[in-house]
């Protein structure tokens, strides 16, 4: 963070392609310009000094708790399936894979 | 607004136990409502006519016959559409999610239909709950009732207009970083964010998952705790749930304070907070000290911090939550039959909001090889030092009192030009999400214009019955909960 990023329309586009994310150009030059100013500002977190000091993942640490070990119904395929785009028998259909 | 309209759950509920009305009444009230006055508010993106008729007549019959299933049963109330309904669509705002409709039902919403309420509908939010305004829902901003010039606050500003309007007489919401809160302070409402873990987030669309919280949102404190009492609990559904004792929420609810000790942390008390409500919040510590409270001046130093942090950990949280939306088991598909890479693309590229597409292109940056440690690791540690903040804070306090949000609801357009000065609104609410804490946000009074301004009190985790006997108490000594705005 100590050197200011630069954020391009290149490394936009690389972290859209990164995030599956087809960008309109417009879209792409706004991203750009508040990319830009938004890790400018989050720069700040550089003036806290967090030598020594573990990370936090969640707020507050829980134990886990197992449940039984007995089996249950699932959901039943045609509710799974109904909000398919596209099903294929009992499955979900998807663009080839694999030319 | 019509008096019945006006009225709390816990008043609704003693009318309808003493049959002086039916349930049946009340839903056709609220729907016609709804009717009437929601083309101008944009609260609602479904409404259930036919269900919640249905699910009113079903409490009527059990109340004839004095099987009533407490103090829920047959009060009308509405859910964030970021719930899910296997009986209604569920969009989150989305057009990625324009006709989904969820195959199961979210805990909690099965938690609200055992309990008897009649489910009126699915409110209006930002897309994917990220958003301080409204105006970024794909569908139609949410409009506020006491000027509908200005927004509702958000994301759950669908869930907070709805009820100061009296479209319904409670809701839910989540809260990400203040999106229960602050959109309960813009519309003169009570609105919950219980401790991280009190309330089940099965069947609940995740945005940040180690940030959201589910809430309830009402007129009064007391209809707050009696929706938590039927929310909260460990739920086998939600190893994030925790399993911790849930007591009564109505119980001490009327109990006088005692000598409780409150903390005004001072890094809230900034330039840029709003003269009308620091006044407002000022007379409240005075009337908190009339009450024999002891007033304490704390220090939170890491508050300046919040905002850049929690954006940081939330949208980092949020890329890896939105991948699911990939257009092949559930929502919009678009395929330029391209291959499976297009697909995904097009789809996310136009199902996606531009306000979401930002976030998940932040969160991906932050979370990319190279960045991960000087963004999202140092954001990690910062939260750490935040958290420590208000554990050092509540071993001299019982209750730490602040504003809810810097200003009041703002009119449509203001702050969207800029993304920090969004994200800036947040600055009052995000803390407590990054530390876990249970936080409310009551009316605290009503500025020059008759907006509403937003009182915020923080508890230790799980002390959400220490907040609501606090916000409570200040409820008894005013009269802000009770003023409505006037018919629309």
């Amino acid at each position: 963070m100590s050197n200011e990023p630069k954020i391009d329309l290149d490394e936009v586009q690389r972290i859209a392609t990164l995030a599956r994310l087809k960008l309109a150009p417009r879209e792409a030059k706004e991203i750009a310009t508040n990319l830009g100013d938004i890790l400018k500002y989050m720069g700040q977190l550089n003036e806290v000094d967090t030598r020594g000091i573990n990370p936090t993942s969640h707020a507050i640490a829980l134990p886990t708790k197992y449940r039984a070990d007995v089996a249950s119904t699932g959901m039943p395929t045609t509710k799974v399936l109904r909000g398919a785009p596209e099903r294929i028998g009992d499955g979900f259909g998807v663009p080839k894979i694999v030319e | 607004m019509s008096k019945l309209a006006e009225q709390t759950i816990s008043e609704i509920s003693t009318l309808l136990n003493s049959r002086e009305i039916s349930s049946a009444e009340l839903t056709q009230l609220s729907l016609d409502r709804i009717e009437k006055y929601d083309p101008k508010v944009g609260a609602y993106l479904h409404i259930d006519h036919d269900g919640a008729k249905k699910q009113a007549q079903e409490s009527d019959t059990r109340r004839a016959s004095n099987n009533s299933k407490g103090p829920l049963d047959g009060i009308p109330i509405a859910l964030k559409d970021i719930f899910l309904t296997d009986d209604l669509p569920t969009t989150c705002a989305s057009k990625i999610l324009e006709n989904f409709i969820a195959p199961y039902d979210a805990t909690v919403v099965k938690k609200l239909k055992n309990a008897g309420a009649v489910i009126l509908g699915k409110l209006n939010m930002d897309e994917f709950a990220m958003g301080s305004s409204n105006e970024h829902s794909a569908f139609k901003p949410v409009h506020n009732p006491w000027n509908l010039d200005c927004v509702a606050g958000g994301s759950s500003g669908g869930s907070a207009a709805s009820v100061a309007a009296g479209l319904c007489y409670g809701a839910l919401g989540t809260d990400t970083g203040g999106s229960i809160r602050q959109p309960s302070s813009f519309n003169g409402i009570v609105g919950l964010k219980p401790t991280y873990g009190r309330i089940s987030r099965y069947g609940v669309i995740a945005f940040a998952s180690s940030l959201d919280q589910v809430g309830p949102m009402t007129k009064s404190v007391r209809d707050a705790a009696i929706l938590l009492n039927v929310l909260a609990g460990h739920d086998p559904c939600d190893s994030t749930s925790a399993d911790v004792e849930v007591p009564d929420y109505t119980d001490r609810l009327d109990n006088k304070l005692g000598p409780i000790k409150i903390g005004i942390p001072k890094e809230y008390f900034i330039k840029e907070l709003d003269s009308e409500i620091a006044a407002a919040v000022q007379e409240a510590i005075e009337l908190y000290k009339n009450m024999g409270c002891e007033i304490v001046d704390i220090s939170l130093p890491h508050t300046r911090y919040a905002i850049a942090t929690y954006y940081l950990i939330a949208t980092a949280e949020a890329s890896s939550n939105l991948a699911r939306y990939d257009g092949v088991r559930y929502g919009t598909r678009h395929d330029p039959n391209q291959g499976l890479i297009e697909m995904y693309n097009e789809t996310r590229g136009k199902g996606f909001g531009l306000e979401v597409k930002r976030r998940i292109m932040l969160g991906t940056y932050a979370l990319s090889a190279g960045y991960y440690d000087a963004y999202y690791a140092k954001a990690q540690c910062v939260r750490t030092l935040i958290r420590q903040d208000f554990q050092k804070a509540f071993e001299k306090v019982d209750i730490i009192l602040t504003p809810t949000s810097p200003n009041v609801a703002f009119k449509f357009g203001e702050h969207q030009a800029d993304p920090i000065q969004m994200y800036l609104a947040d600055i009052f609410t995000v803390s407590c999400n990054l530390a876990g804490l249970p936080g409310i946000s009551v009316p605290c009074g009503f500025n020059q214009e008759g907006l509403p301004m937003g009182l915020q009190l923080l508890g230790p985790v799980w002390a959400e019955d220490k907040v609501l006997q606090c916000a409570n108490a200040f409820e008894r000594e005013t009269n802000y909960q009770q003023r409505r705005p006037h018919e629309l």
